[in-house]
């Protein structure tokens, strides 16, 4: 009997991630884990929203910076989705969103200096690659005919406004509230480089210990996601901006001088600046920087993002086809499929990074933190998603019961999707494993961030630029995978 | 010279030709209608003749064309969106001006259709947007009416209301019809197709839908 092509792919991920488990550093260095997580726990059943008002500041710079980093994006985004017929706006959109937020947030850290500019264009400047993208798809969706029978001589603008924008506006509003969620967990995240937000509070209350106001923040963050449907409204839009435009007010205390020397010192290779470019010992010195580059910094961080991603990969994998059951109507009753959307909304709406944070406090910096954080935050994603798939699946009133029903109903039904969902989500996943570096693991990011503190910022952009490259390659990969094997998703996961 | 004018065109889509060898001429003035079963070749005969005179026809589309999320007042209005400037029609998209709604109103009250004028075309009922998008052809005007079975999901009393208009707008008028009968009633020349090719073309003058039995049903 022989194996479909689907099965055969999914044990050899399984087999290549168990493989690679044993080149992964998976050690625990902290001395009381357990210990730890009691004091984490107790803190979790004790918020503490004594100081309110800094709670809540933090908040609404989290919000602030997700609005105005988002709204920028889209309106990028939506301009660029005009012309992305055009393979110069394709492969530019490609690369500026193959680089994490938080890798963009320290370039413009680098180039603007600390203040709300930066934050603004960390978030703008990916998100609007990935708008410009989706929009077109969502705009290319569209009924073409109503385009073709308006009469000869409509000017384009008008044609656009009337036959295609309405039958596209719900998608692109549904779309953008979708990534209105992302981009808060964005914003969140880019308060552990220095930003306000809700990351530098967190990152401060763990550094003292204090997990009673750690807690009390995290349950602020899912009330405002949670909530996001009841106070983001259309109507409202206005308000918000003028409120995010007085919220942000604050000196851009941008040098132009250094927006200059950025460009043409610092991102130039150390032994060219200022060198004799005829002299031979210059480029002795440039091939010695690449080699030492490329052997100590970028091939173990390569190899190391590549490894976790992998195993990530395929634990996100695991996790989901355990998780979605918790959802679904075929395997819980209401109750328990209430408990269910709770496990899986908390899961998904920390940020991995937060996640990962929190489990390193636990374990120390190996690559295991990193492994349980990427697969909790988004096996809880697809779970959602296949869950709330099989839920439209109807079986026969006497279909079997248990780990039958699952095994010979629902996940056959549901596999192609799973692992369309996974795929989709491969490119995701390293590109949050780059920056899980920053916290420690010897990803790429570890070694962008040791560039930064000892101020090599040329070494620091050629290894975000690999980074870049190689979520690209993955994408790109992943792409030829899902239609090799004819995967396609009914939902836009980005 | 001939509104539209055909000489042996073969047309066809991917290879697959659907027209083959077509020779005909319309004129200006004429009323003509495409009779013949599904799949001779009546609507790619139809949207070669609209390519031919892009600037002068409006086109009623076999599949309407609608945008379905705008009401039945501003997918009519598309008739004449290449009359007014983009701002002035996003001006109207977002707030129907009085004195648009005032110019669409007797085109769609011609069509029965008055009491829907707010109402989302995806809304309603099949016929109802079939005569959206005539209404649509009629608000555009021009010299041409082009129309693919455009009264095939509209009942029997309102098609001939819906044929009258368009035969009051419109000099010249071509149609792809099923319904022999309307074609009679309404045209004054026939064009049988079957299988991508002519098969007759005469007056309707004294013709009758028994003496299309043979075309229709061959022995």
């Amino acid at each position: 009997m022989t194996h479909s092509a689907t099965y055969k792919t999914s044990l050899a991920f399984l087999a290549s991630a168990i493989l690679l488990l044993f080149f992964a550093d998976l050690g625990v260095s902290t001395l009381h884990p357990w210990a730890e997580l009691g004091r984490m726990a107790l803190g979790a059943i004790t918020p503490n929203f004594l100081s309110i008002d800094i709670l809540l500041h933090a908040l609404a710079m989290t919000v602030g910076f997700a609005f105005g980093g988002v709204a920028l994006g889209a309106g990028v985004g939506f301009c660029l989705a005009m012309v992305f017929h055009l393979r110069i706006v394709r492969v530019g959109c490609a690369f500026v969103r193959a680089i994490h937020e938080l890798f963009w947030a320290l370039i413009f850290l680098q180039v603007l200096g600390l203040n709300p500019l930066t934050g603004l264009m960390a978030i703008a400047v990916p998100y609007a690659g990935t708008f410009a993208k989706v929009y077109a798809e969502i705009l290319e969706e569209a009924d073409h005919s109503p385009m073709r029978a308006l009469p000869a001589g409509t000017p384009l603008l008008s044609a656009f406004f009337f036959a295609r924008l309405p039958q596209s506006w719900s998608h692109l509003r549904a779309y953008t509230g979708y990534r209105l969620e992302c981009g808060l967990r964005s914003s969140a995240v880019l308060g552990f480089v220095g930003l306000p937000t809700l990351g530098y509070h967190l990152e401060s209350y763990f550094q003292v210990g204090d997990y009673s106001q750690v807690a009390a923040l995290l349950f602020l963050f899912y009330v405002l996601i949670a909530t996001l449907r009841v106070w983001m409204r259309p109507r409202l839009m206005p308000l918000y901006a003028i409120a995010t435009a007085v919220l942000l007010y604050g000196p851009i205390n941008t040098s132009w001088a250094n927006v200059t020397r950025f460009f043409t010192r610092e991102v130039v290779p150390a032994p060219l600046r200022g060198a004799p470019l005829g002299d031979a010992a210059t480029w002795h010195a440039l091939g010695h920087w690449a080699g030492d580059l490329a052997t100590r910094q970028a091939l173990p961080g390569a190899v190391n993002t590549v490894v976790l991603t992998q195993i990530a990969l395929v634990a996100t994998g695991v996790l989901t086809l355990l998780w979605f059951p918790l959802i679904s109507r075929h395997f819980l009753g209401r109750p328990g499929r209430l408990a269910g959307h709770v496990l899986l909304v908390v899961s998904r709406s920390t940020p991995e990074y937060i996640l990962a944070y929190v489990f390193l406090q636990l374990w120390g910096p190996s690559m295991l933190p990193a492994i349980v954080a990427l697969a909790l935050h988004n096996g809880a994603i697809i779970g959602h998603l296949i869950g709330r798939y099989s839920n439209g699946i109807d079986l026969r009133p006497d279909a079997p019961r248990g780990l039958n029903r699952y095994g010979y109903e629902v996940l056959p039904r549901v596999y192609p999707q799973f692992l369309a969902f996974l795929f989709y989500r491969w490119e995701v996943i390293m590109r949050e494993t780059g920056i899980l570096g920053i916290l420690g693991v010897r990803t790429l990011g570890f070694y962008v961030d040791s560039a930064i503190a000892e101020i090599r910022i040329d070494r620091m952009m050629y290894l975000i630029l690999l980074t870049a490259l190689l979520n690209i390659g993955i994408d790109a990969f992943s792409r030829n995978l899902r239609a090799r094997l004819r995967l396609t998703t009914t939902a836009k996961v980005e | 010279m001939a509104l539209f004018e055909l000489t042996r065109a073969s047309i066809g889509y991917n290879g697959t030709p659907v027209l083959h060898e077509i020779t005909l001429q319309i004129e200006a003035g004429e009323r003509v209608a495409f009779v013949g079963p599904s799949g001779a070749g009546k609507s790619t005969l139809l949207s070669t003749l609209f390519a031919q005179q892009r600037e002068r026809a409006a086109l009623v589309p076999q599949e309407y064309a609608l945008v379905k999320n705008l009401s039945v007042f501003h997918n009519v209005y598309m008739g004449r969106l290449h009359r007014h400037s983009s701002a002035y029609n996003l001006l109207n998209l977002m707030h129907p001006l009085a004195r648009e709604i005032e110019a669409v109103r007797p085109v769609v009250s011609k069509l029965g259709l008055e009491e829907l004028l707010g109402k989302p075309v995806g809304e309603l009922s099949g016929g109802q947007q079939q005569r959206t998008a005539v209404g649509r052809a009629l608000f555009q005007g021009g010299e041409v009416l082009l129309g693919d079975e455009p009264v095939s999901s509209v009942d029997p009393l309102q098609s001939r209301r819906v044929l009258e208009a368009i035969n009051a707008a419109f000099p010249t008028v071509v149609l792809a019809m099923h319904d022999v009968g309307l074609a009679l009633d309404f045209t004054d020349r026939l064009i049988g197709l079957k299988g991508g090719r002519v098969e007759f073309d005469r007056p309707t003058q004294g013709l009758r839908a028994a003496d299309l039995d043979a075309f229709y049903h061959p022995a």
